[in-house]
């Protein structure tokens, strides 16, 4: 039942390659290294980036806050659910919640401009800003799921030991905790990253198609009548965005073994 | 004797407590701030959405709330977001409980490629999945025409309840439910179990329901929970193949209706993490009646 399940699945993905070298011709490829597309992958790749090294920085902080607090299991617990909702349920209930708050008439916006009389700074919930800025809110949980397990590993004997040859924190974390827990939160980011570069929900019910994102971009191609052959640049984009993840994704296979050897 | 003990620690060689406790302190100071930050990040949002659709011109009404189970679409979209979550359940179920027992108990060797294979889904950006989808989709009028493969493929696609849907989330959510039951497996010794089974007589299919499932009986929780989260918010696939479902309606109507939408994202939302919590609190009963 193994192979065959695991082949069902495989077969149904692998025909994905063989439709886009059915309809490849280098005019596609060529043309989404230009123009809009260009700057559509280099906008998704830098929002990405970027909020993939802040999730992963504030999801750690998180999750060593709760992990630490010996007492208070109904917070580790609450945390831990929330993360599986909000990593789990998808891009459009957040993008909805953050229209409401600090949207044009949402509640912060108002509160902020008619109340206390300042304005948002300058600061668009339509923009790259805010885009990344909803995309941590479902980055940040990812990071606490991923890393939570990693963290957990990290023996308590340890830290004893070090305290008891009298390392200072800082001490402990430079030379034993940081070391070990490296790989698998250089792992976790890539994970970020690739989810990040991958939203779609999220940046459509926001803003529609006027932020460059490779997934707008595809979604843009593929609802067709805009120009005769969109519908295979649409396709050539695809391809480039698997090829980027495939990178990716090659690399943390490689982190893994490597996190592996050192936690077996 | 006294002296001696204020001599050696004087010495200092063997005091570690001072060293120790600022330590501790800072970063407990540093863990607070950490989490009223966040908390704040992670709170305001729903209070504000929650404020945003009670709020009316004279102070507070739940109307928004009451109108949801009326709402034009609402009941259609929602029942068959539900079935497809229920039949996505019971299929990834199928395939992988076989699975990741046959792994555990015959075939340990193969763990990691199962592994791999599993987290690819993971990796790969669903509206790359939906265009090689929509390709093959579009294979049934360009070349099957007239074949029983075409119509095959004519009634994947039928609005009302489109099977197409349910294999592609199978397939995204092989790695949550692989990485569920796999927990669950490891925790327990279900080599043991079923070979006491086995050798007391029974079937490869009654072991299955009565010794695996059981033991598995949280995990498998777990795994069709998160399984039908996924399926209850996934909107990329759905709204490129142009169906209609759950989080496709509610983007369909926040042009005319923006509270309304707000307030079904919320409560789904909150509805969710209720499930969820629930079903980690059955979790954490069995696990303290284990040890006990």
């Amino acid at each position: 039942m193994l192979p065959i399940g695991v082949l069902a699945v495989e077969a149904f993905r692998a025909t994905d390659p063989v439709t886009f070298a059915e309809t490849w011709s280098t005019d596609s490829v060529a043309a989404i290294t230009e123009g809009p597309y260009r700057r559509a992958y280099v906008g998704s790749l830098q929002l990405s980036g970027i909020t993939a090294l802040l999730g992963a920085v504030l999801g750690l902080a998180l999750a060593v806050a709760i992990l630490r607090a010996r007492r208070s299991r109904l917070l580790r617990r609450l945390v831990l659910t929330a993360s599986g909702v909000l990593a789990n349920f998808g891009g459009i209930p957040l993008a909805f919640a953050f229209i409401a708050t600090i949207g044009n008439l949402g509640v912060v916006t108002a509160l902020l401009r008619d109340t206390l009389g300042l304005g948002l700074g300058g600061f668009s919930l339509y923009s790259m800003t805010g885009l990344g800025l909803v995309y941590l809110y479902f980055l940040i949980p990812l990071m606490v799921l991923t890393i939570v397990p990693a963290l957990e590993a990290l023996r308590s004997q340890w830290r004893e030991a070090a305290d008891n040859l009298g390392a200072s924190g800082w001490q402990y974390w430079r030379h034993v905790g940081g070391p070990v827990l490296a790989p698998p939160v250089l792992g976790a980011t890539m994970l970020l990253f690739a989810s990040a570069f991958a939203a779609y929900a999220t940046a459509a019910a926001l803003v529609g198609s006027s932020v460059p994102l490779v997934t707008l971009q595809i979604a843009n191609s593929l609802s067709g009548d805009v120009v005769v052959g969109s519908e295979s640049r649409g396709k050539a984009l695809a391809l480039g965005m698997v090829v980027l993840i495939g990178l990716v994704m090659i690399f943390y296979a490689w982190v893994q073994r490597r996190t592996q050897r050192w936690l077996a | 004797m006294t002296a001696l003990v204020e001599g050696v620690a004087g010495a200092g060689g063997v005091a570690p407590q001072t060293p120790v406790r600022p330590g501790r302190r800072r970063t407990g100071a540093w863990r607070y701030a950490v989490l009223a930050l966040l908390g704040l990040y992670f709170l305001v949002p729903i209070a504000a959405s929650v404020w945003f659709t009670v709020r009316e011109r004279d102070g507070v009404s739940l109307e928004t709330y009451a109108e949801i189970p009326g709402a034009e679409g609402f009941v259609e979209a929602i029942t068959r977001s539900l079935a497809i979550a229920g039949l996505t359940v019971v299929i990834a179920l199928l395939l992988m409980v076989p699975t990741v027992v046959l792994v555990d108990i015959r075939l340990p060797r193969l763990r990691t490629t199962v592994e791999l294979l599993t987290l690819m889904p993971l990796m790969l950006p669903p509206i790359a999945l939906v265009v090689g989808v929509r390709s093959v989709l579009a294979w049934a009028p360009d070349y099957f025409y007239g074949t029983p493969l075409a119509e095959a493929f004519f009634a994947l696609q039928e609005p009302a309840l489109p099977w197409i849907l349910v294999l592609v989330y199978v397939v995204l959510a092989l790695p949550f439910v692989y990485r569920a039951l796999d927990a669950g497996v490891r925790g327990s010794d279900l080599k043991t179990l079923t070979e006491a089974a086995r050798n007391l007589g029974a079937s490869w299919p009654r072991v299955l329901v009565s010794v695996v499932l059981p033991v598995l009986r949280t995990s498998v929780l777990n795994a069709s929970f998160l399984t039908l989260a996924l399926v209850m918010g996934e909107y990329t696939i759905a709204v490129i193949l142009g169906f209609e479902t759950f989080p496709t309606w509610i983007v369909r109507i926040s042009g005319s209706q923006p509270q309304l939408s707000v307030a079904v994202s919320v409560l789904s939302l909150l509805v969710t993490w209720m499930l969820l919590l629930m079903i980690s609190a059955l979790d954490r009963r069995r696990g303290t009646k284990e040890t006990a």
